[in-house]
């Protein structure tokens, strides 16, 4: 087995035991910038496969935050969609057009969602 | 607000919660069951690796093909209704279970409830901890297993329990430089051949050390270890700087109980089940009757325990509702009571078996409290709602074949007198 440094390459392609069956392909935008991810992935699956890991700042000192449990527990991913603060990307499913940002602390106040 | 009524709820789609619904439904219980992710089979869904046990139940299978083929039972059985996407948010004195169904907020009303919540990870103190970059060892499994991430290009993994030996191995085979696995204790944790199987692939394990800190501007960018001395403490001058961009952590779980102290269930800390646990009787009932447990939150152990422990749990809310012969549930529990203590006998169980023991020892003296302040009725305040049961009282009172009190106590006995019967002949299998 191949135990040497990966060829930065995110997505797993070639498994000795998983089948990733092929998924279709969706556009959304992060912090403005257009990306590409699958359809019904979370939302931290396709930033983390396009090498994003910071998607969240803590309330007071701005710390960096990424996910930690990937399962909805932690709330340390939290980040904004479409205008709603404090959606967990670790288990909000990825939809074509999604609009996603990066949530500063506490991210904006309900009135001005979307 | 939408109200469903039904006579079994149960939180928890994982492999003990899934378990306990087969059983109940088994027996004719109409079961609903409730689980906050889209797909059903809980952290079985990213487990690649076979399973341990018994060869007549799943050992030798990986966990991603058990998940499929208890899915495939829930969703066949008519008996069981499933809320999934659907979080558990609260569990009430009359029985009300709210939930947060991705249409709304439901009340789901259940005689009888089994809560299945399962664990959640620990962390460690350490500078730069909070760095994106460090994760759980089953944030790790879930991104690459099931999402078909990788976590980073180098991973320095915490922890040589068998988490962090199978996970190293899963991070291999998805093409993942495995840096360093560091143990604190001096011995390594987990099973010999998983161990093995990581070293031949040119991993160094390296017990008595641990992380001093890691660093980077925005996120991991490596991380410093160093070897501890026979106080835990890090000795200076042993430091090495390991280039990596993933912290793995797989330093243990800790029961996922907060429905279990917000309905008022009695919970102790103990550390050999992981931390606070709800007190549970042998037929996995909790203080709170008409409540049940099981898998990691009644105590931190493995798939295959928390699938027999389901089932427990499954065939005494099923018995407590009238549903199961005392012919059959004395087989039946016999059964799984023989199953559980077999698949407890190893050296590696002792830890889990002394945290039980310690437990019920808990149980019995809460349990002796009651019976004094029920002996002076001026002390019972009226309605105290930990003595009701679930829901319905009156109900349940009616359909109830034995006193509760009376079968916990000739299981004890039960269990005890077959204690050595647990078939113990069956092999281990490795992955």
């Amino acid at each position: 087995m191949e135990t040497g440094r990966s060829s930065c390459k995110t997505r797993i392609e070639d498994h000795p035991i998983l089948d990733f069956p092929a998924r279709k392909e969706v556009t959304f935008t992060w912090e403005g910038q257009e990306l590409r991810g699958y359809e019904g992935e979370p939302i931290a699956a396709a930033l983390h496969a396009a090498g994003i890991k910071v998607l969240h700042t803590s309330h007071k000192s701005k710390r960096p935050r990424g996910f930690f449990c990937a399962i909805g527990n932690c709330s340390s991913c939290l980040v904004v969609v479409n205008g709603v603060p404090n959606v967990r990307a670790c288990t909000e499913k990825l939809r074509e057009g999604m609009r996603v940002q990066r949530q500063e602390g506490t991210g904006p106040a309900p009135r001005s969602r979307e | 607000m939408a109200v469903r009524t039904t006579e079994l709820v149960i939180i928890g789609a994982g492999p003990a919660g899934i378990c306990a619904a087969l059983e109940a439904a088994s027996h004719g219980v109409k079961t609903t069951l409730v689980d906050r992710g889209e797909e059903l089979g809980g952290q079985l869904i990213k487990q690649t690796h076979k399973f341990f046990g018994w060869h007549k139940k799943s050992a030798g299978t990986r966990g991603v093909l058990i998940a499929k083929k208890l899915a495939e039972e829930v969703l066949n059985n008519e008996n069981i209704t499933l809320l999934n996407s659907t979080e558990a948010l609260g569990y009430y004195d009359d029985g009300t279970l709210l939930v947060e169904t991705p249409r709304g907020i439901d009340r789901v009303l259940g005689d009888r409830l089994i809560v299945a919540t399962g664990a959640s990870e620990r962390m460690l103190l350490f500078p730069g901890n909070d760095l994106p970059g460090v994760y759980g060892a089953g944030a790790v499994q879930t991104l690459m297993n099931v999402h078909g991430v990788r976590p980073g290009d180098s991973v320095l993994m915490i922890g040589s329990g068998n988490i962090g030996l199978i996970v190293s191995y899963q991070l291999l085979q998805a093409g993942v430089r495995v840096a360093a696995v560091v143990e604190a204790m001096p011995t390594i944790g987990g099973y010999a051949v998983h161990a093995s199987k990581i070293r031949r692939l040119g991993v160094p394990i390296m017990t008595r050390h641990t992380i001093k800190e890691a660093y980077g501007k925005e996120q991991v960018e490596g991380a410093v270890i160093w070897e501890l001395d026979e106080n835990w403490n890090g000795i200076p001058g042993t430091e090495k700087d390991l280039e990596v961009d993933v912290v793995c952590l797989a330093i243990g779980l800790t029961p996922l109980a907060e429905l279990l102290w917000q309905c008022g269930a009695e919970m102790a800390y103990i550390p050999e089940l992981g931390g606070f646990v709800p007190l549970y009787d042998e037929t996995m009932e909790t203080t709170r009757k008409g409540v049940f447990v099981a898998g990691d939150v009644a105590g931190i152990e493995e798939a295959s325990t928390a699938m027999a422990a389901g089932r427990m749990a499954g065939l005494s809310a099923a018995r407590s509702l009238g549903k199961v012969s005392d012919l059959d549930y004395s087989r039946l529990r016999n059964e799984i009571a023989g199953e559980l203590e077999g698949l407890r006998s190893g050296p590696a169980s002792a830890k889990i078996l002394s945290g039980i023991a310690k437990m019920r020892a808990m149980l019995q003296s809460v349990k002796e409290a009651a019976a004094v302040s029920e002996a002076e009725p001026a002390n019972q305040p009226a309605n105290q709602p930990a003595d009701q049961p679930a829901n319905r009282p009156a109900k349940q009172a009616a359909s109830e074949p034995a006193k509760e009190g009376d079968l916990a106590e000739a299981g004890a006995r039960d269990s005890e007198a077959q204690g050595n019967n647990g078939s113990k002949s069956e092999e281990a299998v490795g992955a």
